[in-house]
């Protein structure tokens, strides 16, 4: 009876009920029809149009080859398959619903996961696709599949097929290529040829997934009536890997899951070097929850593993004898270092017939705008926008370097506590040398030789050289600093909450910082003196404006899945360096 | 308008209002609906069977309906089934291994029986019969995209036709020539056969067909049998009475038409594309009562134009014996239509195609 509040007066609810009354007397409409069916086809067409709207036509520099993609963003960025956007080079033609044919450019892939993001140039009000929730889709939901089917859509008016979502949580193995769909969603709206990186709406036209595979075998590549899209869920955990301009890599466990007898996901083989190893993961076990979600079977595990970036750390629960116990890995890596960009240059000079052909060796000139917005570097795809990244992040950071100058001397004092110890501390860090002075270890540092030599204090995984370095970030800044690139977002474990991540190389150790992503401040870091190794790692808490210098007072070390201990800083004490 | 409003009727304007929300609110239900409840009730009924194949184009799953709690699955007749212990795994994982207890080879279906109580099941005698144009959900593991845990495939159609299947030889080759539904939607691929049609509430239509070709044009057929045809004979299975062939499928031999046999001998065939000239008729022969005469030159086997001895000898044999063949042949200058009565003696299938078109 809330509705009653709604219709106040008896006057509302006889013009409701009058109103009712002509819909349902209306002539040769609702004698025939029931109103819910038209109701439900006018808001299908609403969706349709609404979805429409953000499609692309997806083709080469000269026009050639072809799919489809969806905008996601106002300025421009779109979504599309990585098989679609790979043999048609690095500047793409995009056609619209509106009959505008744009220029874009590539940004980062994802050849796993079988995704790329383009940037379209020259609006800043592009229709825009509003991101679903694929884990909400059930199997029986209805879906709109939209796109460039056959490459029918010359006008770039984009072609509409409806069905049902067949199946969730689909794992679909690597099919001879790279391209891996982990939990994926499966349709019977119809797939051909040229949908490929187009978008799956739900029949609100919420973006849930982009299409990109179907099970053809025996029946020859057309619509077999199975049809499979990476959940937009998936995608959403990459973007910002897509955004750095690198090519991103998918995360691994460093152990094999399998399913025993009973159906149970065991660990059957664990690498030695693994983070999961070092945690206490062993051969036998069985994993009950990874990342937040069940692990029912072996297949449940891979789809989970699969929507994961690679540098993520996530919860893993495992079962004993009985008893069930949660860590948090790190995720390596599915490809070593260089394997992926190496593998991509394979597959570009070799056949696939996955991929429509299309001479990438494009003769057109690329465009000045697309020009302006691509960088080649080695390891990338496109370093530009890893530049973009970098100097948005510099940007929020610099407030928080005010006041600090370049090879100053820092001093703090205060409370080190542990679990079982409290007591006074002091660090001093100089541009060559590092002291530090705690209740259980006095010693220092030399900087001026390799860092990975000095993993003191014991037990905190390198502290000193890990303050080194971010006093190096400080007063140098993310330029000054050298050598940082932009990997992506990831989520903060205590919190959930996204933090950027920047990683570099310095002095022979692996740094990476994290920033708040609003703020612009750092929150933390991690130090890894060793590729197999655990990082110091160190988040920085309780910022406070103190004599117009922003510094954290608050540290709270990590290394080895234990807390080292917190730093309460009472003072700092930064002067001007001599000159060396 | 204000003053028909009186206090009086303000009660009936109630009754009108509350009408009217329940109408708001079915309205509401119908636009939002999705299939997604009435699937998931399905999907308990629905089995994953693993067995014999695995060679390439030869699968070795299909899928299965539970129709007993009891653990009785109605699958499609296929050499999935050629094997020992096949493996039915339920929609949540749990898997047991299947004994076949009876195959009806006429109807191409099979019964199997898995150890298991207190199963969903899709009760035969409540099934329903599907209209054309009738919209029908169909659940099954095509391609084998579900394992284990993980619940089958369900896509949506519109019954096009109800329609008896005509099989022939060569085009679409299959022992069952009863009632289908054929479906407008991509059903019958690799694996989906013994899997369920439902209409849209999730009641049981019938059973999705094994694999079938059209080898003439490559295109494939998206049928299910009728649950009213073939429920006789599943309830014969699992009581386990002995399998009586149809009465009408006495003594059926499945036979090409053979022209030598019909009494009607050919030239030789010398070169690449002999025309098919008709050296000789026995008298008394089929083809003499059809009025064969040599040197006849034969155009159309019904309405397939024959160009050559080996073309006549391929459309020749897609065709089944025991029915009239209508054959074009030149004569001199003139053409005649000539009807071949392609009983073979030796058998008396003859009666009953007859009968039954």
């Amino acid at each position: 009876m809330v509705f009653q509040t709604a219709f106040q007066s008896t006057r509302a609810l006889l013009y409701a009920y009058v109103f009712h009354l002509s819909i349902v007397s209306m002539p040769g409409f609702a004698a025939e029809v029931p109103a819910a069916v038209l109701k439900s086809q006018s808001d299908r067409i609403e969706a349709v149009r609404k979805a429409s709207a953000s499609t692309l036509a997806v083709f080469g520099p000269e026009g050639g080859g072809g799919g489809s993609g969806v905008v996601i963003s106002p300025d421009g960025y779109a979504l599309t398959n990585f098989h679609v956007s790979q043999p048609l080079g690095n500047a793409l033609k995009c056609g619209m619903n509106d009959g505008v044919l744009y220029d874009a450019v590539i940004v980062g892939i994802d050849p796993t996961g079988d995704v790329a993001l383009i940037k379209l140039f020259g609006r800043d009000d592009f229709p825009v696709a509003e991101l679903g929730d694929s884990d909400q889709v059930r199997a029986g939901d209805w879906a709109l599949v939209i796109g460039n089917p056959f490459l029918l859509a010359t006008d770039f008016k984009p072609t509409v097929s409806f069905g049902l979502i067949s199946g969730v949580h689909r794992y679909q193995y690597p099919a001879g290529t790279l391209l891996e769909y982990a939990d994926c969603l499966q349709t019977d709206a119809a797939i051909n040829p040229g949908n490929s990186g187009g978008p799956l709406f739900d029949v609100t036209g919420a973006l849930i997934g982009i299409n990109g595979r179907g099970s053809f075998e025996k029946r020859g590549r057309v619509n077999v009536g199975v049809g499979y899209a990476i959940s937009i869920n998936q995608i959403k955990n990459f973007l910002s890997y897509l955004h750095s301009g690198r090519i991103a890599d998918h995360a691994t466990l460093g152990a094999l899951v399998s399913s025993d007898e009973d159906g149970r996901a065991v660990v059957s083989d664990i690498l030695e070097t693994s983070d999961a190893y070092r945690r206490g993961l062993r051969i036998d076990d069985e994993v009950v929850r990874f990342a937040g979600r069940p692990v029912r079977s072996v297949n449940s595990f891979k789809n989970i593993l699969g929507t994961l970036p690679r540098l993520w750390q996530v919860p893993l629960e495992y079962r004993r004898d009985g008893e069930t116990k949660t860590i948090r890995v790190r995720l390596a890596g599915v490809h070593g270092a260089g394997e992926l960009a190496e593998r991509m240059s394979e597959n570009s000079s070799k056949k696939d017939r996955e991929h429509p052909r299309v001479d990438s060796k494009s003769k057109v000139k690329m465009p000045e705008i697309v020009k302006s917005h691509f960088e080649a570097k080695d390891g990338y795809v496109n370093y530009y926008f890893n530049r973009i990244e970098q100097d948005r992040i510099a940007q929020a950071f610099a407030p928080c370097r005010e006041g600090l100058v370049e090879n100053g001397d820092w001093q703090f004092k205060g409370e080190f506590v542990t679990k079982d110890v409290r007591g006074p501390f002091r660090v001093d860090l100089g541009a060559k040398i590092g002291l530090a002075n705690l209740p259980s270890y006095q010693g220092r540092a030399d900087f001026r030789s390799s860092l990975f030599e000095f993993i003191d204090p014991p037990g905190s995984g390198g502290l000193l050289v890990a303050l080194h370095l971010w006093q190096r970030l400080l007063q140098r800044g993310i330029a000054g600093f050298g050598g940082l690139e932009y990997i992506g977002r990831v989520p903060a474990i205590e919190t959930g909450s996204e933090r950027d991540l920047l990683r570099g190389f310095y002095g022979g150790v692996e740094v990476r910082f994290l920033f708040n992503p609003s703020g612009g401040h750092l929150e933390g870091m991690e130090m890894f003196v060793d590729e197999y190794a655990d990082p110091c790692e160190v988040r920085f808490d309780d910022y406070r404006h103190v004599a117009g210098q922003f510094l954290p007072h608050k540290w709270v070390v990590r290394h080895g899945g234990q807390e080292y201990g917190t730093f309460e800083v009472l003072n700092i004490t930064t002067s001007k360096a001599v000159q060396p | 308008m204000n003053g028909f409003i009186s206090k009086q009727s303000k009660q009936k304007f109630r009754y009108l209002w509350v009408a009217f929300l329940l109408f708001m609110l079915i309205v509401r239900g119908a636009a939002a609906a999705s299939f997604a409840e009435k699937v998931s009730q399905v999907q308990p009924k629905i089995v994953k069977l693993y067995g014999a194949g695995g060679l390439k184009g030869l699968e070795a799953y299909q899928t299965g309906i539970l129709i007993s709690a009891s653990g009785h699955v109605l699958t499609a007749w296929s050499y999935v089934l050629d094997t020992e212990g096949i493996r039915a795994t339920l929609h949540d994982g749990r898997s047991y291994e299947a004994e076949v207890v009876g195959v009806d080879p006429w109807l191409e279906i099979a019964v199997l029986k898995i150890s298991a109580n207190d199963l969903s099941y899709f009760a035969l005698e409540h099934a329903v019969r599907g209209q054309v144009g009738e919209r029908v959900l169909a659940f099954s593991n095509l391609f084998g995209v579900a394992t284990g845990p993980e619940p089958v495939s369900v896509q949506r159609g519109v019954i096009s036709a109800v329609t008896n299947l005509t099989a022939r030889r060569g085009i679409f080759q299959t022992e069952y020539d009863g009632p289908v539904y054929v479906l407008d939607a991509l059903t019958n691929n690799p694996g989906a056969a013994g899997g369920g049609l439902t209409d849209i509430d999730g009641a049981l239509l019938g059973l999705l067909g094994n694999e079938l070709k059209n080898r003439q044009d490559n295109t494939w057929l998206n049928f299910a049998l009728p649950v009213e045809a073939i429920r006789e004979s599943v309830e014969a299975i699992i009581a386990g009475k002995p399998q009586l062939p149809p009465s009408d499928k006495s003594l059926r031999v499945r036979q090409p038409v053979n022209l030598e046999q019909l009494g009607l001998s050919l030239v030789p065939d010398v070169v690449d594309a002999t025309p098919p000239f008709v050296d000789a008729v026995a008298g008394g022969s089929p083809a003499a009562a059809a009025g064969f005469k040599p040197d006849d030159l034969v155009l159309f086997v019904g309405d397939v134009l024959v160009q050559s001895i080996t073309s006549l000898q391929r459309e020749c044999g897609r065709v089944e014996s025991g029915g009239t063949l209508r054959v074009l042949v030149r004569r001199g200058e003139g053409l005649e239509k000539l009807e071949l009565e392609t009983r073979n003696p030796a058998s008396q299938i003859g009666v009953s195609e007859e009968a039954a078109r």
